[in-house]
């Protein structure tokens, strides 16, 4: 029923509202009321979950925690929207939220199809298959004919056709829009399968199996999914701004630059470490924020490292292709001068 | 206006009140439909500087995505979005229509239980009536679904209650009769991961259907009640003393004046009935809804989608009620009411 309602308030937005769309209009708004609105999912362990005190927690929480660093100074300057696959892009496109920054794969579709900007990739991630380990399956080619849980509107559910066209394998989709709701039918033994990314598989087996090691992630990954956040069409100023909060919790860490370091590391003679703290150079201006905005970010927020290190490797998540570039790894940002 | 207060007035006033609603509805219709060019080039403009696609060209691409059944007709993902739509909607029309069907079974039986003289009986009645009635329908589903889903083994230990009959957290695979000479009996099999062969049907549609059909079935029966308690006591008493059996008199003298006040309200039941299938989204049944909502997804264009979703349900709507009102009308037009 929300669902409804947010999808229908967003069409109904369309029609009333005339969206203006100039330069800095969407900071400027967000510095008016105070915070900044982020879209999260309804709740994933390890990108963005409310912890036992009803706190906002994950990567992607992080993201929208340093936003609100850069602009305000203060982390806590974020109010929190949750949204399933279906409603989050109309929620951007319609102004309901500031920022999207959640687990949303770039694709070209989305990225010139719907009206909005992925900013950056902060988890490379891949679609994969779970399966009870009882069932001893050992590879994706044994599963023709298998019942697969899957989440709508999502390009997991396009992946998966795709993959079982090519394979001509068959299967029997069972399409449950709560992420809860999908994984109790899988768990109850209603899909032979479930599949989504696999941050998102080994999150589940770690959240919600009984037994861990009862569920096993096959080895095929059958997609690229760089996960990223998302803004609306039209405001390159505020597309910059999160751009470059992402890329300062990137080039932080290649810094070695940490929450608890850097009020010491600020005053390393480093000149790249100076710009980095914003003693020297006009980068702050440019974005239209404070001179420490990379600071406060990492100060309040943390590395990019740091935040994968408190967020998804408790839950037993790889860096692998998340490390950085220089450690064999994708992720890779422009330097900060 | 006083009949016969001055017929010199009268003859001069009439044709003024007659130009004054014409001007009236006039005015009024030529603003809905500002209005409505107001809101629609609103947002066409919108979507445009927003850089979001619009229109309905989408609907001959390629889906993409499977859908978990369809019962009339065929479809695989290279299927356009419009015959994945076409699938939603029968489903819909699937799961509603039987629903239909059930609940006015069951509500009748249940409202003819509540008035019967059996206490046990019409305790019974009443609690279940009382039960369903007050508690959300979303709710009764997840606990349906939860049931079947948690309770039944799976297929490789599907109960077999009856020879070709099998029950599992798959859903329940019987057989069925196989066109061709001579006529067989095409019976399930266990293959893989799920049965074969013979018909099926899915957890999710029996759990929205059950759902759907019990829901219902509570509003009908108190709709049934209230029916034959609207015929006057005098109508009974005078069919038991013309010495008509009591069967007679139910068929000839209550049911015909029962029916009168019961298919009104029915009708707005079977409307229930087919939007609050819509819930199926929540556990999984492919109807329209959850087919439309996967394409505005994967689309983006969310007014079309719900354009859609508005239209069919709008027809479904009026198809109902104008078959009920039909009904109504030749019922009304047989009795001799005094």
């Amino acid at each position: 029923m929300l669902r409804m309602i947010l999808a229908l308030s967003a069409v109904a937005l369309a029609f009333f509202h005339t969206v203006t769309v100039h330069a800095q209009a969407t900071a400027r708004a967000v510095t008016k009321k105070g915070f900044v609105q982020c879209g999260v999912s309804t709740g994933l362990a390890g990108f963005s979950q409310p912890d036992s005190k009803g706190e906002w927690r994950g990567i992607d929480v992080d993201l929208c925690r340093a936003l609100a660093a850069a602009l305000f100074g203060d982390a806590r300057k974020v109010r929190y929207t949750p949204l399933t696959a279906q409603q989050r892009f109309t929620a951007l496109q319609s102004g309901e939220i500031d920022i999207l920054s959640r687990n949303t794969s770039w694709t070209i579709a989305r990225d010139a199809g719907l009206g909005i900007n992925f900013v950056g990739v902060n988890y490379y991630d891949g679609q994969g298959f779970m399966v009870p380990k009882k069932r001893n399956i050992k590879t994706a080619t044994q599963l023709n004919g298998a019942a697969v849980c899957v989440q709508p509107g999502t390009t997991t559910e396009l992946n998966l056709a795709d993959y079982f066209r090519a394979k001509t394998m068959k299967f029997k989709p069972v399409v449950i829009e709560k992420l809860e709701e999908v994984l109790n039918a899988y768990f109850a033994g209603r899909c032979d399968v479930y599949t989504t990314d696999v941050s998102g598989l080994i999150a589940a087996r770690a959240s919600r199996a009984t037994k861990a090691a009862d569920h096993v992630i096959l080895p095929e990954v059958i997609s690229k999914e760089p996960l990223g956040p998302a803004v609306r069409h039209g405001d390159d100023h505020w597309f910059d701004l999160v751009k470059w909060s992402l890329f300062a919790m990137i080039d932080a860490e290649e810094l070695g630059l940490t929450s608890n370091n850097i009020q010491q590391q600020a005053k390393n003679a480093n000149p790249v470490v100076q710009r980095f703290a914003g003693a020297s150079g006009e980068f702050g201006k440019m974005l239209g924020a404070d001179r420490r905005w990379a600071y406060n970010i990492i100060k309040q927020v943390g590395s990019y490292g740091e935040s994968f290190d408190r967020n998804l490797t408790p839950l037993g998540v790889d860096r692998g292709f998340n490390k950085l570039w220089n450690q064999g790894g994708l992720m890779y940002a422009p330097p900060l001068r | 206006m006083f009949p016969g207060a001055g017929r010199g007035h009268g003859s001069k006033a009439l044709p003024d009140r007659r130009l004054r609603c014409l001007a009236w509805q006039t005015g009024v219709a030529v603003s809905a439909i500002l209005v409505a060019w107001y809101l629609a080039s609103n947002a066409a403009g919108n979507l445009l500087d927003l850089g979001v696609a619009s229109g309905f060209d989408f609907l001959l691409r390629e889906a993409g995505f499977e859908i978990g059944e369809s019962t009339f007709l065929s479809y695989n993902a290279a299927d356009t979005y419009l015959r994945a739509l076409s699938v939603g909607f029968l489903n819909t029309v699937r799961v509603a229509s039987l629903a239909i069907v059930l609940s006015t079974l069951l509500g009748t039986y249940v409202g003819l239980a509540r008035l019967s003289n059996n206490w046990l009986l019409a305790k019974l009645a009443a609690a279940y009536v009382e039960t369903i009635r007050n508690v959300p329908l979303v709710v009764q589903l997840f606990f349906i679904y939860v049931l079947i889903t948690e309770n039944l083994p799976p297929p490789g230990e599907a109960l077999n209650p009856i020879a070709g009959v099998f029950l599992s957290n798959r859903g329940i695979a019987f057989p069925i009769l196989a066109l061709g000479t001579p006529v067989r009996l095409d019976y399930p099999h266990l293959s893989g991961f799920d049965f074969t062969g013979g018909g099926s049907l899915s957890p999710e549609f029996a759990t929205l259907l059950l759902g759907l059909a019990f829901y219902t079935a509570a509003f009908i029966a108190e709709i049934v009640r209230a029916g034959l308690l609207a015929v006057e006591r005098g109508q009974l008493e005078a069919g038991y003393s013309s010495g008509l059996p009591h069967a007679q008199v139910m068929r000839f003298i209550v049911v015909p004046q029962a029916l009168r006040a019961i298919v009104p309200p029915l009708t707005s039941q079977y409307l229930n009935c087919t939007k609050n299938s819509s819930l199926a989204v929540a556990i999984g049944y492919p109807d329209l809804v959850s087919i439309a909502n996967t394409t505005i997804n994967q689309t983006g264009q969310a007014i079309e989608g719900f354009t859609i979703i508005i239209v069919v349900y709008l027809a479904i709507s009026l198809t109902t009620s104008g078959v009920m009102n039909w009904y109504n009308r030749r019922f009304a037009l047989r009795g001799n009411r005094p």
